[in-house]
């Protein structure tokens, strides 16, 4: 390295430049100087080589883009030398990750220094396996680095490379370390005397306990012998002292990895340890340097975490309590952040609620640091701390910072107030005052869940009708509020107004005007809500008014032609309902209560703390195998077939196709814990409202009431059952269910057609929406007059279609462009009702669009660090659900994992140890869950391809049984051919009943499929 | 596990990047200009740590210069940020009193003296004494 002028010439020279624009220029300049060296390979010499490979890592350290000499830089490490070599390792792992392909090319070169003679070169190699290192590499190089790390020949500098190299590639694919005659190994190195490798092994063993303790069992005592060893400082080199402490950093290592071990058995070994862990606890102090006060707590914050992982007898805990409590109140930043963030975490182990309170003011005096990093420790504290006898006060002080809290803060702030409120509420109308204040100061952040929730709990409890109506009332007079509280307060006073009818201001009149103030100022989706109350205002007025009839109807004639569909419907039934007298009382009577369920904003937020809020006693609490899992549920999911269906199937001597449709999950919706919240909530508080809508309608906010819990897709399901039946008296060409199913994998296509018209279908999605455009060209000389398309959508999507014409001239074609959004998970479909006349003909069809569930994923591939934190972190029912799957079409796991490929459920490769298995990830969106990582597992049994245990996770319930039961679909039924036996199989049954065999017999490959 | 290492000065210019999480180029520099905005800013009498995304970073500031890194959250926050100084010391022993040119100008070396001192995103070797030791045998091979 040492006359390298070239290298700082151009470093001064950049560092000179004046300007950004004269820096790009300079680097400009250098890259094409560069460019060209590389394309003359003649002239160049491996110095000239090395140099410029260490110009394109110092242009590339400034930020530039370097997209070429990749290959150069992978080609210097096979240089012979050592100075070319070394610049080739290093540059190679700073430009190229792991999925690089050209490096590739030289993992051969690489595998040749690690088990080559040169010290060196071994150490430039496993350096570069251990930084970029990807599955390729573990595949082939694990066994040759396990060599060498046992090694008696090799120096510690070597070992201690390859034990870091080897978690690397462990990290990678955890098939690569055999843990059969690794374990033993792996306990002899913890006997190293060496520090340097035996701070790298134990990083290693961390990595093998937290994937199987059990395994590597006779390592714990090992570990408690290395912390008596530098507990005691026996046998610790000074350069390993570090402010006069043992290695810190070792000691961190030995009690992490102790916590991976569920618990210690014998009883010596945990006196040992306990000797230690009763040291460090009350043998550190604060001293004046900063450093060794840092190491010193490093090790103490370590130590607590270990003694709450051991659940240690009630003195050593509250030995712990006490020194958590003190760190809360010191003024050192850092220490007082730890010591919150660990009294969190206590409280997630351990009986130590009432300890913990005496520290409240002190706890919210940090709620109120500049330094935000306290704040939000401060916050989970107080959240997790709360209970009903400190809640008023905890839900004040959220309240009053949420005024001052920085935007980013200001969503979970006002979440976690609502479910404290909620939770702890000592009496019903504090709760109302609280949310209202929410709805008041951070409008903007409180989610729709929480103003339904309140409507509901206003609903249910007649005692607080008044009040609440009276409280909504008063924030009408703010001169400006926010919409939300015009919802709610719209929405409580229709109800509950009439109450208070006899206080000033409140008359039915009264009441009126101060809302319809509000109309100019608010956006369409809050206009049915005004209309609806307005209507109930009418009906209430007592004795009739009039004058307000007047005013109320000339709103209802307003909007009477509104653009928007859900406006026009209620203006204008709501006015022939006002005309109708008793019968108006009847249709607009007060909303019956709401079935009793757990809050949906509690399960929200679980879902928020699942993957914010993941301290190592929780990962490791999750971490037991009883908990994750929940049992298989061996039962077919559906029982007997519909009686329906045998009379189609009795032709059939396909046992498979038989068993197929056995276990069709059409409509099963059984299994479902029955504590999952029907996610419909604003169908259930707008759901009465149904009884007005004509039958068929379209709003998704009129379906009925979603009746018995937990099964929220049945009444949606319901309003689409004849999919297929059609009165056509055309030839269709081509199979609408198999052009369906093949929609559903790909995003361009046909989805109809017959001798007159083509429908074709082209679509973008992304995250939670989507654009489709529907194509109607019009195949015959004469025009298709009395054109119309209605889409009737399922109440998870909202769709928008653009008008369609009423005439497609002959050979044209019409683009009419489809909004599609996704407001929760759902498998539900939706269906175009399309018709059409020819001549006399009335054609018509129903189509349902591929506007499925594996639309609203996005693929997303996991490696084995990412999934499987994530996987332990879902635990059990409902966000983790399994299940044997059994009638399943036979696939090979290849075809199986395109399969998943193919509905953007992402096969992550070699993730699993057992190679009859998959996992897959993939990210769902919707409006009400955002996005969602999605996990799956599927166990498959290669002496029986027909069935195979699958467990589906989400942080979403709904998502989670959608999703399985989605997979489950894919799984058991032919994505092309002969679908027709089951005919609403497929990506998105929309059918709740089964159709008739009449409909069947008007699908030609029905028939054809029957009679095979 | 450390996912990345960043120094870069006040003005937000990088001195050293080093990943150990497979990354995007585009990813990385958003990366470094967000970690950049996130410490900046911040009071001397704050915490080091600050949240980020999904995982923390820990950082210590030395004259103009910022040594972040990015942990897991479950990592243990004062080792690593006692790590961070140990580092400091080894750059300020190898280059006698250390200062930010220095590190620009000989930015291949604070590479190599990283991969002595953290290799797959753990620490490798906590002995000052070892680390240079092994720069000078390093340096006599050149």
């Amino acid at each position: 390295m040492t006359g390298m002028r070239g290298l700082s010439v151009f470093i001064s020279d950049v560092r000179n430049c004046q300007n950004k624009e004269a820096e790009r220029l300079r680097v400009d300049k250098e890259l094409g100087n560069i460019r060209t060296c590389f394309k003359n390979e003649k002239v160049l010499t491996p110095y000239k080589k090395k140099k410029y490979v260490w110009k394109m890592l110092y242009i590339h350290m400034l930020g530039y883009d370097v997209d070429f000499g990749h290959m150069e830089a992978v080609s210097l490490i096979s240089a012979p030398k050592y100075p070319e070599k070394q610049v080739g390792y290093i540059v190679t792992s700073c430009l190229l990750n792991e999925n690089h392909d050209f490096l590739k090319l030289a993992i051969n070169t690489v595998r040749n220094d690690i088990i080559g003679r040169n010290e060196t070169f071994q150490c430039l190699a496993l350096t570069l396996v251990g930084n970029i290192g990807g599955r390729d590499f573990a595949e082939s190089l694990a066994p040759d680095v396990q060599k060498l790390l046992i090694s008696s020949s090799c120096r510690p500098l070597v070992r201690k490379k390859a034990a870091l190299c080897l978690l690397r590639l462990f990290r990678k694919n955890p098939d690569a370390v055999n843990v059969d005659g690794w374990a033993d190994r792996m306990a002899q190195l913890l006997d190293e005397r060496d520090l340097g490798v035996l701070t790298s092994s134990t990083s290693l063993l961390v990595a093998l306990v937290s994937n199987n303790h059990e395994a590597y069992s006779s390592c714990l005592p090992k570990c408690v012998k290395i912390l008596e060893r530098l507990a005691r400082n026996q046998d610790v080199p000074q350069e390993y002292t570090y402010y006069g402490i043992p290695s810190p950093w070792l000691q961190v290592k030995a009690m992490r990895a102790l916590q991976y071990f569920p618990t210690i058995e014998d009883p010596s070994t945990r006196k040992a340890l306990f000797e230690v862990l009763q040291r460090i606890l009350m043998g550190t102090d604060v001293v004046k340097n900063v450093n060794k006060n840092n190491a010193s707590h490093a090790v103490l914050f370590e130590a607590l975490s270990l003694v709450m992982h051991l659940d240690a007898e009630k003195e050593m805990m509250s030995q712990c309590v006490a020194l958590l409590g003190k760190f809360i109140s010191v003024r050192e930043p850092n220490i007082r952040y730890l010591g919150l963030e660990n009294m969190t975490r206590m409280l997630m182990v351990t009986d130590v609620q009432d300890i913990i309170k005496k520290h409240q003011s002190q706890i919210i005096t940090s709620l109120k640091d500049p330094d935000i990093s306290i704040r939000r420790r401060a916050l989970d504290l107080l959240y997790g701390m709360c209970d009903v006898s400190n809640a008023k006060d905890i839900v004040e002080e959220l309240l009053q910072y949420l005024s001052t809290a920085e935007f980013s803060m200001r969503e979970e702030l006002s979440l976690k107030a609502a479910i404290l409120a909620e939770k702890f509420a000592p009496d019903l109308s504090w709760y109302v005052d609280v949310i209202l204040q929410l709805i008041d100061k951070a409008g903007d952040f409180v989610s729709d869940d929480i103003w339904f929730r309140v409507v509901q709990f206003v609903t249910n409890n007649e005692d607080l009708q008044p009040y609440a109506a009276s409280k909504a009332r008063e924030y009408l007079d703010k001169i400006a509020i926010h919409e939300t509280m015009v919802k709610v307060s719209a929405y409580i006073l229709g109800e509950y107004g009439h109450l208070l009818a006899r206080q000033p201001g409140c008359s039915a009149s009264e009441l009126f005007s101060i809302l319809h103030e509000k109309l100019p100022t608010i956006s369409t989706p809050t206009i049915p809500i005004l209309l609806s109350t307005y209507a109930k205002l009418l009906m209430h007025a007592q004795p009739p008014d009039p004058e307000l009839q007047k005013k109320v109807w000339a709103v209802f004639k307003k909007y009477e032609s509104c653009i928007d569909v859900e406006i026009q419907q209620r203006a204008v039934e709501y006015f022939e309902l006002s005309k109708k007298g008793p019968a108006f009382m009847d249709v607009l009577a007060e909303m019956p209560k709401f079935p009793e369920r757990q809050s949906s904003l509690i399960k929200k937020a679980e879902n928020v703390e699942d993957t914010a809020d993941q301290s190592a006693i929780k990962l490791r609490a999750q971490q037991q195998p009883s908990n994750a899992m929940v049992l298989a549920d061996q039962q077919p999911v559906n029982g007997a077939p519909p009686p329906l269906k045998v009379p189609i199937l009795s032709g059939s001597t396909d046992p498979e196709s038989v068993a197929r449709s056995l276990s069709h999950p059409n409509g099963t919706l059984s299994n479902i814990d029955p504590q999952t919240p029907s996610p419909d909530l604003l169908s259930d508080l707008l759901g009465p409202l149904a009884i007005e809508a004509p039958p068929g309608a379209v709003s998704n906010e009129q379906h009925g009431p979603v009746g018995a819990e937990g099964v929220p897709d049945e009444v949606d399901g319901s309003a689409i059952v004849p999919v297929e039946e059609q009165t056509n008296t055309v030839e269709l060409i081509g199979n609408i269910a198999e052009r369906f199913h093949a929609l559903c994998l790909k995003d361009s296509g046909v989805l109809y057609e017959d001798p007159h018209i083509q429908i074709g279908i082209k679509a973008e999605w992304r995250g939670h929406h989507g654009r489709l455009v529907l194509f109607m060209g019009n195949k015959n000389t004469s025009p298709l007059t009395s054109v119309q398309a209605l889409i009737l959508p399922p109440a998870h999507l909202r769709l928008d279609l653009s008008p369609v014409p009423d005439t497609i001239p002959p050979r044209a074609q019409v683009q009419s462009p489809l909004e599609v959004m996704n407001i929760r998970p759902s498998r539900d479909v939706a269906v175009l009702d399309f018709s059409y006349k020819f001549g006399a003909n009335v054609v018509s069809a129903k189509l349902r669009i591929p506007a499925t569930l594996n639309k609203f994923l996005q693929p997303l591939q996991l490696t084995s660090e990412e999934f499987f934190p994530q996987w332990r972190a879902i635990s059990g029912p409902p966000l983790k659900l399994q299940e044997v799957v059994r009638g399943v079409r036979p696939l090979a796991l290849p075809e199986m994992a395109n399969l998943f490929n193919s509905f953007h459920v992402t096969i992550c490769p070699g993730l699993d140890p057992n190679p009859n298995n998959l996992v897959a990830s993939t990210t769902f969106y919707s409006e009400s869950t955002g996005a969602i990582l999605c996990l799956a597992r599927i166990e498959t049994d290669p002496a029986d391809r027909t069935q195979l245990r699958m467990t589906v996770g989400t942080g979403d319930p709904t998502l989670t049984f959608e999703l399985k039961e989605f997979i489950k679909e894919q799984l058991i039924t032919v994505p092309m051919g002969s679908r027709a036996l089951v005919p609403a199989a497929g990506p998105a049954p929309p059918v709740a009943q089964p159709p008739s065999p009449a409909a069947l017999a008007d699908d030609p490959g029905a028939m054809l499929a029957g009679l095979l | 596990m450390i996912r990345f290492i960043l120094l870069q000065n006040r003005q937000g210019k990088t001195r050293l990047a080093k990943y150990y999480v497979p990354l995007e180029e585009s990813e990385k520099h958003k990366v470094e200009y967000e970690v950049h905005r996130l410490v900046v800013n911040r009071d001397a009498k704050f915490t080091n740590f600050v949240e980020f995304r999904t995982h923390k970073v820990i950082y210590r500031r030395y004259a103009g210069l910022f040594f972040s890194v990015c942990v897991d959250i479950t990592d243990n926050e004062l080792a690593y940020l006692e790590s961070i100084h140990l580092f400091v010391e080894i750059l300020d022993h190898f280059f006698s009193n250390v200062c930010e040119l220095d590190l620009v100008f000989n930015f291949h070396k604070v590479y190599l003296i990283l991969d002595e001192f953290i290799l797959a995103g753990e620490l490798q070797e906590t002995s000052k004494r070892a680390i240079i030791e092994r720069m000078s045998e390093l340096e006599k091979l050149q």
